[in-house]
């Protein structure tokens, strides 16, 4: 593939991540409703709260400083190259270069790190649970991720997501038994990094209950905007990563548009199935105490190093 | 104009430094000279030198003997790529702490200006030349001469017994790490009697001394660096200094020490047994966490940051210990990865760490306030040290594109070779231990939000932090200098890692592949992994701005001002944001095994409820307090022997002398 068909597909995978994202939010909504036999809203619903949130002003507490103002660009900027650098349709793209899978963890936490400052920023009370509860999500989500991502960069010998993506989809269709333990730690890893059942709520609005949530409460206006379609990016971007790391079957090699094609179907067919799979467990799990985190994230945690142990012991020749 | 050596120049400086250090001398009270003239000049000295540290990573290798000294015992210089390296660190951190210092020092605080200008200045020159000496003798001179001018600045507020005590501790643990080291010039030397360091490279060791001279190394290089468990007397004495003294301690002299461990682990002792890595990979590892953990826990901000520097100690001896494993199975390419790794977090530790004592500094002196409990909200008060000691927060964090990131990218890259060694164990043992590493830059993070959010974002906690003021213009460019220092170690990472490819040829033989492409850094192959955190950064930053501008073009960019929301809350204050307690209070209750906690829980009925945890390190209670208490015992059993009558020593005397003829004949 030229560099300039690659730059355009760069383009293309970016700005589709960017406008469907809210899509799978509003999609996972969908689902949930039908599990709990609930009227379902529309599925756009969420691309009408951003329009509404754009329109309306936004109310800066009195002493916000300038810090908690660009936290939603850098916010939305990270998300962005975090969808852009994880492979969704194509493998050879050029940003590729620029990150490999521990940066991409890197850029994850840079956006971690503004959103708990933010929060922290006004100096509520909520403000700061949530920021000191995000972070303790953070430190134990984060190991557990990378050694996931170890695992599956020790398999491949690489860990350029691309490369690594690129070999698992050329794999036989062989099981590795790392890879099974791994793709259950990185389901868990994603359900506390992404703020969902069980380990957080994106619905509630209860003090006992809430991290990601109590850390926007002072967001108002486009700000919020902002921080939403990051949460809604960051979902659409770890379920884009479990399924190129796990599933990746379809994804174009990069020679022919049509072969775009054929992966854009596949990665719709995937992301409506994630999706669901993800209302499944929200609807079958309940919100447990914020101290029982550790332990769940430990489980992750503890999982993902068994996957590693089992590729060396077992899968190296 | 006669050609001048760098190693010429590093000796003009040190003569500078020493001659300002007098100067500070002969003005002890005189704040304006001190301040204004004298450590300005410090601080032209220190750039000099890192120019020169440079050429000299860059250059040949250069030697002198200087006949000062002992009679027959001249000292021998000799300046190459690995001295160049720290003398550039050195050069580059203290050019920012002097400027700072410029502006820091205040009379009536603490000793003497001049007084303790001198000790800095003193403390500076010795660190240069400890890096520079080329015999055992000079070496431990220069050394013991930095341990006791860096007492003097821990010591320098004296009056607190507090600090007296953290000061003796230092000293004491100083002298005990000084006798390690000497011992292991004489295991080097190996029976030679020759103490040069050009003889100990061509001395060859069996593996029995070879090992002994790794233990005296590691415990004496490892206890000036804060190697657990030889780290008691850093969270104690770094905070205790004034606070340009403890950016001096916390982000260069750790550094000296890692010098002199990598001096004769890669250098003098020529041969290397696998496990030594391991060990030291181990202790490196045990350290990054124990430190993290314990520095998440803190309330004072220098006492949260110098247990952070721990932390990162711990980082770099686990880059080290990789590379020396790495070595004894002939991976050069994979020892210069993680050798660059440890190295470069050396670098980075240098900057970041610097800056934020310097900014706590200017907290302390602009609230008088050490306490996170009592700080909040300083950005409003104090914008220019708030967004530069952001800065060294990111970096610290270990978030890209800022300068923490690259070297936990590349110790990363090096752990993920592991598997490719040689050994049945090792190759699975060490990438699990990956782990830890994962867990303890994780860990940072938190801390590190911690830091910056308590000190410095949300709502003053007291009264009086309405009244702070920002820093001066000497503390801003000082506290600038070492921020742009950040900010370039992280954006231009293949410059610096082609710097220390210097280094690792002269080490281990090899460097990095030059991957002849100045934007990505890939240090083995591009195929398998690389980064650009200048291409990261501009996504990031034309994103963000290209947001911004579409918002204000499809919508709007006004703004309204409120009271803040949270839920509709009516009475708040500021006393119900997290303390450092709160926020530290997760680490507590998820890491509780590894900390000795007392609690003091109120009662139902108690009038006025007191709630009262101390959080103190197993290691005291585990080593310290037994050591000294069987010393104690032993001194007691000692001076039973004293009697204090003539008759008995006379008796003494008498015995001695019947038992040495008996052994004699």
């Amino acid at each position: 593939m030229t560099t300039l068909s690659g730059i355009v597909l760069q383009f293309f995978e970016l700005l589709l991540a960017v406008l469907v994202a809210p899509l799978l939010t509003g999609w996972v909504n969908v689902c949930r409703a039908w599990m709990q036999n609930r009227s379902a809203p529309p599925v756009l619903t969420p691309y009408r709260v951003l329009l509404k949130l754009f329109t309306k002003e936004p109310v800066l507490a009195y002493n916000a400083s300038s810090l908690f103002r660009i936290t939603p660009y850098i916010l939305f900027g990270c998300m962005c190259l975090a969808a852009a650098i994880v492979p969704t349709l194509n493998i050879n793209l050029p940003i590729n270069a620029a990150a490999d899978a521990i940066a991409l963890v890197g850029v994850f936490a840079l956006a971690r790190v503004f959103m708990a400052l933010a929060a922290m920023d006004i100096g509520t009370a909520f403000g700061t649970l949530g920021a000191r509860r995000e972070m303790m999500i953070g430190f134990l989500a984060e190991p557990a991720l990378l050694i996931v991502l170890f695992t599956s960069s020790l398999i491949s010998n690489t860990t350029s997501l691309s490369s690594i993506v690129g070999q698992m989809a050329r794999m036989d269709l062989v099981i590795y038994p790392s890879l099974a333990f791994a793709g259950v730690a990185y389901t868990m890893v994603s359900l506390a990094e992404n703020a969902r059942i069980p380990v957080d709520n994106p619905a509630t609005h209860l003090e006992l209950t809430m991290i990601h949530e109590a850390m926007l409460l002072e967001y108002s206006g486009r700000h919020l905007a902002l921080m939403e379609w990051a949460a809604s990016l960051k979902l659409f971007t770890y379920s884009c990563m479990g399924i190129a790391l796990f599933v990746p079957f379809g994804i174009s090699d990069g020679d022919s548009w049509a072969g775009v094609l054929v992966a854009l179907t596949a990665l719709a067919f995937k992301l409506a199935l994630g999706g669901s799979l993800l209302a499944l467990i929200e609807t079958m799990s309940a919100k447990m105490r914020i101290f029982r985190a550790p332990e769940f994230l430990g489980t992750a945690f503890i999982l993902a190093v068994l996957a590693m142990l089992i590729h060396l012991l077992l899968e190296t020749p | 104009m006669p050609n001048v050596t760098p190693l010429q120049n590093i000796l003009v400086v040190v003569m500078l430094w020493l001659a300002v250090g007098l100067a500070g001398l002969a003005f002890p009270r005189n704040l304006r000279i001190v301040t204004k003239l004298l450590f300005p000049i410090g601080a032209a000295g220190a750039l000099a030198l890192a120019v020169s540290g440079y050429s000299a990573v860059t250059g040949a290798v250069d030697t002198l003997i200087l006949p000062l000294g002992l009679p027959d015992l001249p000292f021998h210089l000799r300046l190459d790529a690995l001295s160049g390296f720290f003398l550039m660190l050195l050069g580059a951190v203290g050019t920012g702490v002097s400027v700072y210092a410029a502006g820091y020092l205040r009379a009536g605080e603490a000793s003497a200006p001049g007084v303790q200008c001198f000790f800095f200045q003193v403390f500076l020159a010795s660190m240069a030349l400890v890096t520079i000496a080329n015999d055992a003798y000079a070496f431990m001179v220069f050394w013991e001469t930095m341990a006791l001018s860096s007492y003097f600045l821990v010591v320098s507020d004296h009056e607190q017994p507090d600090i007296r005590r953290a000061a003796f501790l230092y000293l004491l643990m100083a002298h005990v790490g000084a006798v390690a080291i000497l011992l292991c010039f004489g295991v080097l030397q190996g029976g030679t009697g020759d103490y040069t360091f050009d003889s100990m490279r061509g001395v060859e060791h069996t593996p029995f001394w070879g090992t002994v001279a790794f233990a005296l190394a590691l415990a004496g290089f490892g206890g000036k660096a804060g190697i657990v468990p030889l780290h008691v007397w850093l969270p104690e004495a770094h905070p205790a200094a004034p606070s340009p003294a403890s950016a001096l301690l916390s982000a260069v002299m750790l550094k000296i020490a890692v010098y002199g461990f990598l001096r004769i682990m890669f250098d003098l002792l020529d041969t290397s047994v696998w496990w030594w890595g391991v060990v030291v990979l181990a202790l490196g590892l045990i350290t990054a966490l124990y430190g993290v953990i314990f520095s998440a826990v803190q309330s004072d901000m220098k006492r949260l940051l110098a247990w952070s520097s721990i932390e990162n100690i711990g980082f770099i001896f686990a880059g080290l210990g990789l590379a020396i494993t790495f070595r004894a199975y002939g991976m050069g390419a994979l020892a210069a990865l993680a050798l660059t790794a440890a190295l470069y977090h050396s670098l980075n530790h240098g900057f970041f760490k610097s800056l934020l004592f310097l900014a706590t500094g200017s907290v302390l002196h602009a609230t008088s306030e050490r306490s996170l409990g009592k700080l909040g909200g300083l950005i409003h008060r104090m914008p220019w040290v708030a967004w530069l000691a952001l800065v060294g927060t990111l970096g610290i964090a270990g978030v890209p594109p800022l300068n923490g990131f690259v070297s936990e990218w590349m110790l990363l890259q090096a752990f993920l070779f592991t598997p490719g060694l040689p050994h049945p164990y090792l190759n699975m043992f060490i990438p699990v231990a990956t782990a830890v590493a994962v867990l303890a830059a994780a860990l940072a993070g938190y801390v590190m939000v911690k830091f910056y959010g308590v000190v410095f974002l949300g709502r003053p906690r007291e009264e009086k932090l309405i009244e702070a003021h920002d820093a001066g213009a000497w503390e801003k460019i000082g506290l600038a200098w070492l921020a742009a220092g950040c900010v370039l170690l992280g954006l231009m990472p293949v410059a610096v890692v082609e710097l220390i490819g210097n280094i690792t040829r002269l080490l281990v033989g090899q460097s990095l592949g030059n991957p002849s492409n100045w934007l990505y850094l890939a240090p083995i192959n591009a195929e398998r992994s690389s980064y650009s955190p200048l291409l990261l950064l501009t996504v990031v930053a034309l994103v963000a701005l290209a947001t911004w501008m579409l918002v204000r073009y499809f919508f709007h960019g006004r703004i309204r001002r409120g009271p803040a929301w949270d839920c509709g809350f009516p009475a708040q204050t500021s006393r119900m944001q997290d303390t450092a307690e709160g926020f530290g209070q997760p680490v507590r209750v998820v890491f509780e095994p590894f900390f000795r906690m007392q609690r003091e829980l109120p009662l139902p009925s108690d009038q006025s409820p007191r709630y009262r945890v101390t959080v103190d390190d197993h290691f005291w209670y585990w080593i310290y307090l037994p050591l000294a208490r069987a010393t104690e015992f032993l001194s007691r059993m000692a001076s039973k022997l004293q009697q204090g009558r003539i008759s008995i020593y006379l008796l003494y005397s008498f015995l001695t002398l019947i038992a040495l003829l008996f052994f004699v004949r």
